[in-house]
């Protein structure tokens, strides 16, 4: 069993989470993941680490309340267990000798964005970090993001705050400024990925995307996190999670992540079903 | 003693009928009753030379355990079985008796040879039920030992070690202790329950199992030795990567490796209705393979309710490597039997599903390096069978997360590890290996065998080094 040493709501939906498990801290490096069970029944969940704490041997996740193991996650608190968690998996992020890159990350997508441009600022990299929210009430870790990147663009749809645009506008006006970026690194959903590695193409960059396609062992041994790399099929699990995103099949991606959305609107049809029978 | 039996059939089992277990996942074959088990045991000739334990890798001495049951001593031939078989409820049900032990009888000269695994699963079955005392823990040694993979191998080494007084513990990644045992063979075959019951008995005699542990990824075999102070190391972490066909179509929605289908039924128990691990029920199944994994996925397949479940193999009946009483299982339960069949693509519909698999029939030449007739196509017989989704059993590569990470230890071009037939002795001192890491998918029981080589070869090295 492994303990919730901290929880967090970020906002009404992302929560961020802080599990004990000094194993995965010693040998954790940004990029890799984490998969979890919540408790006996419950399927096996990958998520990208976030961020150690030495200190504590706390493991940092931050998870969006999609589906119905992450709502189950979501209602677990501090002092609470869960049945599993192993790590950490996967191929850590290559930075290479970088001295100037951009870091995207899209929603959800910043709770990685957000370390890897630490783990790069930290090290003397000039770092634009350009970051996209729906709106202002789902900025997260807007502090934090500031104190990792030497400039920080907020983009927010409905130009709440920030400037209004999608992260493909952000970006696009950073490089319009000067193409001459080491590398982009793209951290969000499918469809964000896909368009952003558009723009760099136009620009030349060489972009680094983090896929998190469905999996269940995290090892190798399943398969079902294969997608399509300058047309060659790999496991995201072994092979990545970090792939060029130029060369991804983005379609088949997309494809592939939406395979069990009907199962997974009735489990959370009957989970809601369950919780309000309770109240 | 009871009269020998001659008659030159073996006692039939009874089973659930094809036609109401196509529909669950309860266990297929219910085992042998007292009075049967008796009277099959009593057609054993108790020969002298005892050629049925030469055919057993572990061996079982299986005369003397099938007297004991001919005399009603169930719990004797538990027992004697136990000596040297650490999980008989396992091997009892999945071992390849037929190629084995059982294909060294001399009853089956004329006529069938004796029920040897019947009778070992009805002698673990009966102790499960019926005995009740608690292992006794061996006395301490102060030795420790490190297993990598919770699967046969590693079970079995780390029983024999427990045994003979080290201090054990297996390092498994997955949330449960079995390795295939648990993900890859189906309940209907091999009840979890049955699986728990042996790992547990493991942990009444010493051994502790750490799960979610990625050996050489979250400890690295250097870190095992210097910071847990382990003094050697057995590693039997399996053949699990699975191979595709690189046809086109393989990555539509619908297309699993027989990997991926069999744990999300079997480990994650997508059967039941309590579990979160979803699974599309599919109607029409190509399952493509002829071995016992591709078995056990059409057999999966059907209970999750598909209407028609094909089996596409590119040879014929005669080369299906598949257990013959796996097949005809399988064909008892209404699975379709496409043989001299290969798959030339696959075929996905506008939102990127499976719709069908595009074969072309085939026809046996010269035999192949294999000593089996090389499957050749025959040009212009391509056909579609129509089908939501498709399953690839076409074998297994070792797992390579180990030696990627172990520069020192030693594999060969396939990536199985090189050790020692003797030993399991491995090219960095102190680190052992068996099990399909170093001969490639194989069976339950070599595994075993090799776990048990290896943890000889472990005691004699650490009293050695003293």
């Amino acid at each position: 069993m492994y303990k919730i040493l901290k929880k967090r709501d970020l906002n009404e939906s992302n929560v961020l989470m802080e599990i004990e498990a000094p194993r995965v801290v010693k040998k954790a490096l940004p990029g890799q993941f984490v998969i979890l069970r919540v408790d006996e029944n419950g399927e096996r969940i990958p998520l990208t680490i976030a961020g150690v704490d030495h200190e504590t041997g706390g493991v940092r996740v931050i998870f969006q309340k999609v589906g119905y193991s992450t709502t189950l996650l979501g209602e677990k608190n501090e002092g609470d267990y869960i049945c599993d968690f192993a790590g950490p998996l996967g191929k850590p992020t290559d930075f290479e000798d970088f001295k100037k890159v951009i870091v995207v990350g899209g929603g959800l997508g910043c709770a990685i964005a957000y370390p890897i441009a630490k783990a790069l600022f930290d090290k003397g990299v000039e770092v634009d970090l350009v970051v996209g929210f729906k709106t202002k009430d789902l900025i997260i870790l807007e502090d934090e993001m500031k104190e990792a990147a030497t400039r920080l663009h907020i983009m927010t749809d409905d130009g709440s705050y920030g400037k209004k645009g999608f992260t493909t506008d952000g970006l696009d006006a950073v490089l319009a400024e000067d193409p001459n970026y080491d590398a982009v690194f793209v951290f969000g959903p499918p469809i964000m990925m896909k368009f952003i590695a558009q723009v760099t193409k136009k620009y030349g960059v060489k972009t680094i995307v983090s896929m998190n396609p469905i999996m269940i062992d995290g090892t190798g041994m399943c398969g079902g996190c294969r997608i399509t790399v300058g047309g060659e099929t790999k496991f995201a699990c072994v092979d990545g999670p970090d792939f060029d995103g130029h060369l991804v099949d983005w379609d088949e991606f997309m494809r592939r992540s939406a395979m069990y959305k009907e199962q997974e609107a009735e489990a959370m049809a009957k989970h809601k079903c369950r919780m309000e029978g309770m109240s | 003693m009871a009269e020998r039996n001659m008659s030159p059939n073996k006692t039939p089992i009874p089973e659930q009928d094809p036609q109401v277990r196509n529909k669950n996942f309860d266990e297929v074959a219910l085992g042998y009753t007292e009075e049967m088990a008796v009277s099959e045991a009593a057609r054993c000739l108790q020969c002298k030379n005892r050629p049925c334990v030469a055919g057993c890798p572990v061996n079982v001495q299986i005369p003397e355990f099938i007297n004991l049951i001919a005399n009603r001593d169930f719990a004797g031939a538990y027992k004697k079985i136990k000596e040297t078989n650490s999980l008989p409820a396992v091997c009892g049900r999945v071992c390849p008796q037929e190629t084995q032990c059982e294909a060294k009888c001399i009853r089956g000269i004329k006529g069938d040879s004796v029920g040897i695994g019947r009778l070992e699963r009805f002698a673990a079955d009966w102790a499960m039920k019926n005995l009740d005392e608690k292992a006794e823990m061996p006395k301490r040694n102060g030795h420790k030992v490190a297993v990598l993979g919770a699967g046969p191998a590693g079970l079995t080494c780390a029983g024999d070690l427990a045994m003979l007084g080290y201090d054990v513990t297996i390092f498994e990644a997955f949330h449960k202790g079995g390795g295939v045992l648990v993900y890859g063979i189906p309940e209907f075959r091999l009840p979890k329950a049955i699986v728990q019951a042996e790992i547990d008995k493991l942990g009444e005699i010493g051994v502790k199992l750490e799960t979610n542990i990625l050996a050489g990824k979250v400890i690295s075999i250097p870190e095992l030795f210097e910071e847990e102070g382990f003094d050697a190391i057995f590693i039997g972490t399996g053949a699990g990567l699975p191979m595709f066909m690189h046809i086109p179509g393989e990555n539509y929605n619908g297309v699993f490796s027989a990997n991926e289908y069999l744990t999300r039924t079997n480990l994650m128990k997508a059967y039941s209705e309590e579990a979160a691990t979803p699974m599309i029920r599919f109607k029409k199944v190509a399952v493509v393979g002829g071995g016992n994994v591709a078995m056990d996925s059409a057999r999966c397949a059907q209970r999750l309710g598909a209407d028609t479940v094909y089996i596409v193999y590119r040879r014929s009946m005669e080369e299906m490597p598949a257990r013959q009483e796996e097949v005809h299982h399988a064909i008892e339960e209404g699975i379709v039997f496409n043989i001299l069949t290969n798959p030339t693509q696959i075929i996905g519909d506008d939102k990127g599903y499976v719709k069908g698999i595009e074969c072309i029939k085939m026809e046996l030449g010269e035999p192949d390096a294999s000593g089996r007739r090389r499957p050749i196509p025959i040009e212009g017989s391509e056909f579609v069978l129509d089908v939501d989704a498709v399953i690839m059993a076409l074998g297994t590569n070792p797992n390579p997360i180990i030696s990627d990470n172990t520069p020192d230890l030693e594999v060969n071009k396939k990536g199985c590890i090189l050790a020692d037939e003797e030993t399991g002795a491995t090219s960095i001192p102190g680190v052992f290996a068996g099990g399909d890491i170093v001969t490639g998918a194989a069976t339950v029981i070599l595994a075993m065998g090799a776990g048990k080589v290896a943890a000889t070869a472990i005691d004699k090295y650490i009293q050695e080094k003293k």
